[in-house]
């Protein structure tokens, strides 16, 4: 059947026409949609579906599942396998028993990311094969051949789709769903299991020796195609080959071509067209990898071929790349006129700019203000990654770095001699996901900061997931919400109060006992999100400006969308979501409740 | 060669309903037994961002539509047609909506928002034809301002190779029951709008 699916989706269908067991996650933009769609589509299906705590416990969990022979899979975004590059580089060593697919969604450009590294190098670090899909159809095929990869060769299978293949959408054949692979029992085996130094130094060996089978077995696959033509080449991998494809239908140039889904790329056919041209185009998104293997066999079989790309300056190593860039590109190497689209010019200058920001009625916006008012503005604040972050323009994110830096940050910024105060922020997710060690730290070294925990009870930015602390597994099982002031506390914190944000008097309060408190205080701000309160049914109270309003502006500071200024008066448009902070910021009494 | 029967960016800002057009928009032309292609803005740009989602009708190519390669530019706000107005074709029609959502730096008295003219007049000397239309009161005609994203997909029917039974089909996929009738007229009162 053809179904017009998104490439997480299609992956997830995919995962079901494999069998896979165990499947684990962690939320991070462009993965989430994997997970969130398996837990739907599964139904009865005896498929173990979680979201874990953060990547390195989802690839451990699938890995252990894959011990006991289950098909196992690990989802996640590039700078998650930052956090599960532990387990990751082992487990190339070790091994597997069921199939494992580690699934790393990439996001050149960062489009909703803090960097664009480039995952195919993580693949090549720990020598395993990477599976580079150009579109949702293909990233579902390389899901069921990844396990059978995998079993052959006993090796993890990494399958990377970029935002542009999980955000995608193309029609899709569909097909049935496998037989569930769980798995049968662990299997006793120490020389295979357990890392030490006399088991893996011959496991190195072995995974070095595998190197050559596995670059075998990806060149038969479909995904590499090579076409033998003009003197003139490109090759291209990846959904740039795609971009590549259509200019050279679009442009009707006899170029030979050579098209790379999976890395290692494969040597003899590159050793083909490398024999055959004498110019040739390399066409790939952020790192040279491919360029740099295409520099490799060329060195040996043709060292006068002329090699295009990131060297020469033709292709960027940053930022994604579109068809028109890359007919462009393979324009100037025939010495045809580049093609642009039409200028606009001076007519942009008028814009205003458009960055996304936190929903009218956000509580993260009501703690930020209090925390200010408390703190003051010189105060130094680390924060972290979620929502929040784009709170930016309200002074109270001064750091950003990696999932739970803001408590270890404000603990280094304290140690390294700033006398200011210090108030840290980050959310409930992102606590639990690697703010906790870094509380424990704080504690134990007795770090003179505040740390707020932005509970809003669910993993916002990515699309609001559930975690530990919402009473809800992935598949909307009841579990047991674990309370974060008692995690707070048993991590060491003596100083720990809950408070309402929308509630800003005790809120500023709160806040200012935190600060004056002489060691490591936390605060936590619960209020849910907006959006999933007004998902559960929640109805928000409308609020009016009233003719005691005497445009003093103090409101639109507050810098909530659903506040606007007209002529002399402030006004309150239906993005309102109803918090009642303005109403409480308001000096002039002049913003109440409709009745 | 061409590589694409028709080439339409839809755009508008987080939370509009972008994705939904551009969901009955594939789904009609799988019905249709078109190859179709598209790409969604996801993540950050959801929250009150600009968002922009391609869709390729008969393409098996990129997902994304070439600069400069649009027949038709949905622009569910108008500041946003002028942003991303360099994906239109010269052949290309822009459809706008000329309700604004003020961004926070117009909120705030930090920036001015353009006058209609000030965007429409720029956009009619790089492309065929420009249309404008009040989506929003359309919508609210219809019986929900909600329905306003397919007050402008009946206007956009009107000008791609999908039938008109395959689109409503599609629209029956993806609205919720209780909203339906009042998206169906929205449907009508938009692609009479433009007849
Ligand atoms: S989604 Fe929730 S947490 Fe994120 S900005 Fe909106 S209200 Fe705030
Ligand atoms: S009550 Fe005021 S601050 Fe809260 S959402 Fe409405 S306008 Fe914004």
């Amino acid at each position: 059947m053809k179904e017009y699916l998104l490439g997480n989706v299609a992956i997830a269908k995919g995962l079901l026409e494999a069998g896979a067991g165990v499947v684990a996650g962690y939320p991070g933009t462009p993965s989430s949609e994997i997970i969130e769609s398996l837990a739907s589509l599964k139904g009865d299906l005896p498929i173990h579906v979680e979201w874990s705590v953060n990547e390195k416990v989802a690839l451990e969990v699938a890995i252990g599942a894959s011990w006991t022979g289950a098909r196992a899979v690990a989802t996640m975004k590039h700078v998650g396998l930052n956090v599960a590059a532990d387990p990751f580089m082992t487990l190339a060593y070790l091994g597997v028993g069921g199939g494992i697919v580690v699934i790393i969604a990439d996001d050149p450009f960062c489009h909703s990311s803090q960097n664009e590294q480039d995952t195919r190098r993580y693949a090549q670090f720990a020598a395993v094969p990477c599976l580079d899909p150009v579109d949702p159809g293909v990233a579902k095929e390389m899901v069921t051949y990844g396990f059978e990869l995998s079993e052959k060769l006993n090796v993890p299978v990494m399958l990377r789709p970029t935002t542009r293949v999980s955000h995608a959408r193309s029609d899709v054949e569909t097909g049935h769903t496998a037989e569930i692979r769980r798995g049968s029992g662990f299997v006793k085996n120490p020389a295979r299991r357990v890392s030490l130094p006399v088991h893996v130094r011959p496991l190195h060996v072995e995974l070095l020796e595998k190197q050559k089978k596995i670059e075998e077995a990806l060149a038969l696959t479909p995904w590499n195609s090579l076409r033998l033509s003009g003197v003139h080449g490109v090759i291209a991998s990846g959904i740039s080959s795609l971009y590549a494809e259509e200019a050279l239908i679009e442009m009707d140039l006899d170029l030979s071509f050579l098209k790379v889904g999976t890395f290692p790329a494969p040597s003899d056919m590159i050793r083909l067209i490398v024999e055959h041209a004498s110019k040739v185009m390399i066409v790939e998104e952020l790192e040279p990898v491919l360029e740099e293997q295409v520099e490799r066999v060329a060195r040996k079989y043709n060292p006068d071929l002329e090699i295009l790309g990131k060297g020469s300056g033709h292709i960027p190593r940053f930022g994604e790349l579109d068809q028109l860039y890359v007919r462009n590109a393979i324009a100037s190497m025939e010495g045809q006129p580049a093609r642009s689209g039409p200028i606009l010019g001076e007519a942009l200058k008028i814009l205003p700019s458009r960055p996304p920001g936190l929903c009218p009625g956000c509580s993260h916006r009501a703690t930020y203000y209090a925390m200010r008012k408390a703190f003051g503005r010189d105060a130094v604040f680390p924060s972290d990654i979620g929502c929040y972050t784009m709170a930016v323009p309200m002074g109270t994110v001064d750091t950003c770095l990696c999932m739970g830096a803001s408590i270890t940050l404000a603990s280094g910024i304290r140690f390294g001699g700033e006398e200011k105060g210090i108030c840290c922020s980050l959310g409930d997710s992102t606590f639990l996901h690697g703010g906790m060690t870094g509380l424990l730290n704080a504690a134990y070294n007795k770090a003179r900061i505040t740390v707020t925990i932005l509970d809003n009870s669910t993993t916002a930015m990515t699309g609001h997931q559930p975690h530990p602390g919402t009473g809800f597994t992935a598949t909307g099982k009841w579990s047991e919400p674990v309370s974060l002031e008692a995690i707070a506390r048993a991590l060491g914190a003596e100083s720990v109060e809950t408070v309402n944000p929308y509630d800003i008097d005790s809120a500023v309060d709160a806040f200012k006992r935190a600060r004056d408190y002489p060691g490591l205080s936390v605060v936590i701000a619960k209020q849910a999100c907006v959006i999933t309160a007004r998902r559960n049914g929640q109805k928000p109270q409308a609020f009016r400006v009233n003719d005691k309003c005497e445009g003093c502006r103090i409101c639109v500071e507050f810098g909530c969308p659903a506040i606007e200024f007209e002529g002399e008066k402030a006004r309150i448009n239906n993005l309102c979501a109803g918090c009642g902070v303005c109403a409480w910021i308001c000096p002039s009494s002049a913003i109440e409740v409709m009745k | 060669m061409k590589t694409s029967e028709c080439d339409i960016v839809i755009v508008g800002v987080g939370g509009q309903g972008v994705i939904l057009i551009s969901d009955v928009l594939g789904r009609a032309a799988v019905k249709a037994g078109m190859p179709v292609r598209g790409a969604e803005t996801h993540g950050m740009a959801q929250r009150g961002g600009s968002v922009i989602n391609h869709i390729r009708l008969g393409c098996r190519f990129s997902p994304m539509v070439p600069t400069g390669g649009a027949d038709v530019l949905l622009a569910l706000e108008p500041a946003e047609a002028l942003r991303f107005g360099h994906y239109l074709s010269r052949d290309g029609v822009a459809m706008i909506n000329t309700d604004p959502v003020l961004p926070i730096s117009v909120t705030m008295g930090k920036s001015v928002y353009p006058g209609l003219e000030d965007i429409v007049d720029p956009l009619s000397e790089v492309c065929k034809e420009v249309k404008t239309l009040d989506a929003t009161s359309l919508a609210r005609k219809a019986g929900t301002s909600q329905a306003m994203n397919v007050v402008m997909l009946g206007a956009l029917s009107k000008y791609i190779p999908i039938k008109e039974e395959l689109l409503l089909d599609a629209l029956c996929d993806v609205v919720p029951k209780k909203h339906l009738d009042a998206n169906k007229r929205a449907f009508q009162i938009g692609k009479a709008e433009v007849e």
